[in-house]
């Protein structure tokens, strides 16, 4: 059944799950590849840069839902632009709040989150529609499949690249980092490879559903 | 297409509404990063003079204090500690006898600018320490200038000597290729890194080039030690 995309979503465990698995943001729709490549090269840069997006996702989510019915449909792009650009400012001087070190490594790509297609992506095509509990719980879920993404290449790219993970030494000096994987090439090897293996993981896990509901009918 | 329809497209909202609706979103927006700044601001501030400080007893291995002070073509002056337009900063040792003075350079790297911070000491008219303050060079390799420590064993005593006027440095400083230095005034590169050495060393030069003359004339109003 083709659902009138036009109603509210029943919230539902779904409504969070959909990010992390069915529609993750890197992995199924490929949305924002800018900062999954740029600020992958260790982990705690991954972290950090998913957390952020994160809470703009939420926070934006939250904001677009509750003004939902006071925005009028032609200046709504404008106003999201607004609300994610205030939540990502807010995210900007919290980064520098928190540690100097990680606003330096993460550079630019803090500002950019604005440019970020998943966060006007949901605002547009979820919480716009949706009650806020709604889009609270399918921003926490897409934020969450962002991070875990961004975690997947940071976590190889620095234990590749530089023999250690958040920080701590892996293999001892005698380890010769391959350094490839730190650079620029190296994001777009581990892309391939984990969006390789999502590839393969969703084509057997959808070769496996019509059996299991064969076998459920026949009982 | 338009002559075709029957049916006028429904008048939207006035101009009003809009104006009114985005101003109102544009309001929300205006207070929560006024509220973010004024949360973020003492902490932010905080970090950076932490990081500066840390940054100076890094170059300026016997400093305990930190006096700030401005030097340019009018004079040496000593500024109040909250001041944020140093660029010179004298460190002094547990007695209170001056230890040194760290002073910043940049130039540009592979990236973006490189910028650096060096100690400096009078006494051997040499180069003590130097750290990374800000550059964005590709991890693993232009950014071991930060932690390489063969690289950093370039700055522990680096020839910045004047000349017997004082009017210039003797021998500007220069990055020669990994394993060419010669001269006491020579960083020896890091191989895999060209481009961020030699930042570095052109950073130290010409911040070496301009400041220390002035420091040469205007030395008389440092203050040797803070507690005579």
């Amino acid at each position: 059944m083709v659902k009138d995309p036009r109603l509210p979503d029943p919230l539902s465990w779904q409504t969070f799950t959909t990010g992390l698995w069915k529609e993750n943001p890197v992995f199924v729709m490929l949305l924002g590849l800018c900062p999954t490549l740029a600020v992958t090269n260790s982990a705690i840069n991954a972290l950090s840069m998913g957390l952020a997006t994160t809470f703009v996702l939420v926070c934006s989510g939250v904001l677009v839902s509750l003004l939902r019915k006071v925005i009028p449909k032609q200046v709504r792009i404008a106003s999201y632009i607004i609300i994610i650009a205030t939540f990502v400012t807010m995210a900007d001087y919290a980064i520098q709040a928190i540690s100097l070190d990680i606003y330096k490594a993460l550079g630019a790509f803090i500002q950019l989150i604005v440019v970020n297609c998943i966060i006007l992506g949901r605002a547009e095509a979820y919480a716009s529609k949706n009650p806020v509990s709604n889009a609270f719980i399918n921003a926490l879920g897409m934020g969450v499949g962002f991070t875990f993404a961004l975690l997947c290449l940071g976590m190889v790219r620095e234990v590749l690249g530089m023999g250690s993970l958040f920080g701590v030494h892996l293999f001892g000096p005698a380890f010769q980092p391959w350094a490839v994987f730190v650079l620029p090439p190296g994001g777009f090897f581990v892309l391939a490879f984990w969006l390789w293996l999502f590839a393969v993981a969703r084509k057997r896990t959808a070769r496996a559903q019509p059996a299991t509901k064969e076998v459920a009918d026949a009982a | 297409m338009s002559e075709q329809s029957p049916i006028a497209p429904p008048p939207g909202p006035g101009s009003l509404r809009l104006i009114v609706s985005l101003g109102l979103i544009a309001m929300i927006s205006g207070l929560f990063i006024v509220l973010s700044v004024q949360l973020t601001r003492e902490k932010i501030a905080h970090n950076k003079q932490v990081a500066l400080e840390k940054a100076i007893f890094a170059v300026l291995p016997d400093a305990t204090q930190v006096v700030k002070y401005k030097l340019d073509e009018s004079g040496l002056v000593q500024l109040p500690n909250e001041a944020t337009d140093a660029n010179l900063y004298a460190g002094y040792n547990a007695a209170g006898h001056l230890a040194g003075l760290a002073m910043e350079g940049s130039a540009r790297g592979y990236q973006d600018v490189v910028k650096v911070l060096y100690g400096y000491s009078l006494e051997k008219e040499a180069i003590i320490g130097m750290t990374v303050l800000e550059s964005t060079e590709t991890p693993g390799l232009g950014d071991r200038a930060n932690n390489d420590p063969e690289f950093h064993g370039n700055f522990k005593n680096l020839d910045a000597s004047l000349t017997g006027d004082g009017s210039a440095v003797a021998n500007p400083i220069v990055t020669v290729k990994n394993g060419k230095k010669e001269h006491p005034w020579q960083i020896d590169g890091i191989s895999g890194a060209t481009v961020t050495s030699t930042a570095v060393g052109n950073g130290i030069r010409e911040s070496t080039n301009r400041l220390l003359p002035l420091l040469h004339q205007y030395q008389g109003s440092l203050v040797e030690n803070l507690n005579p």
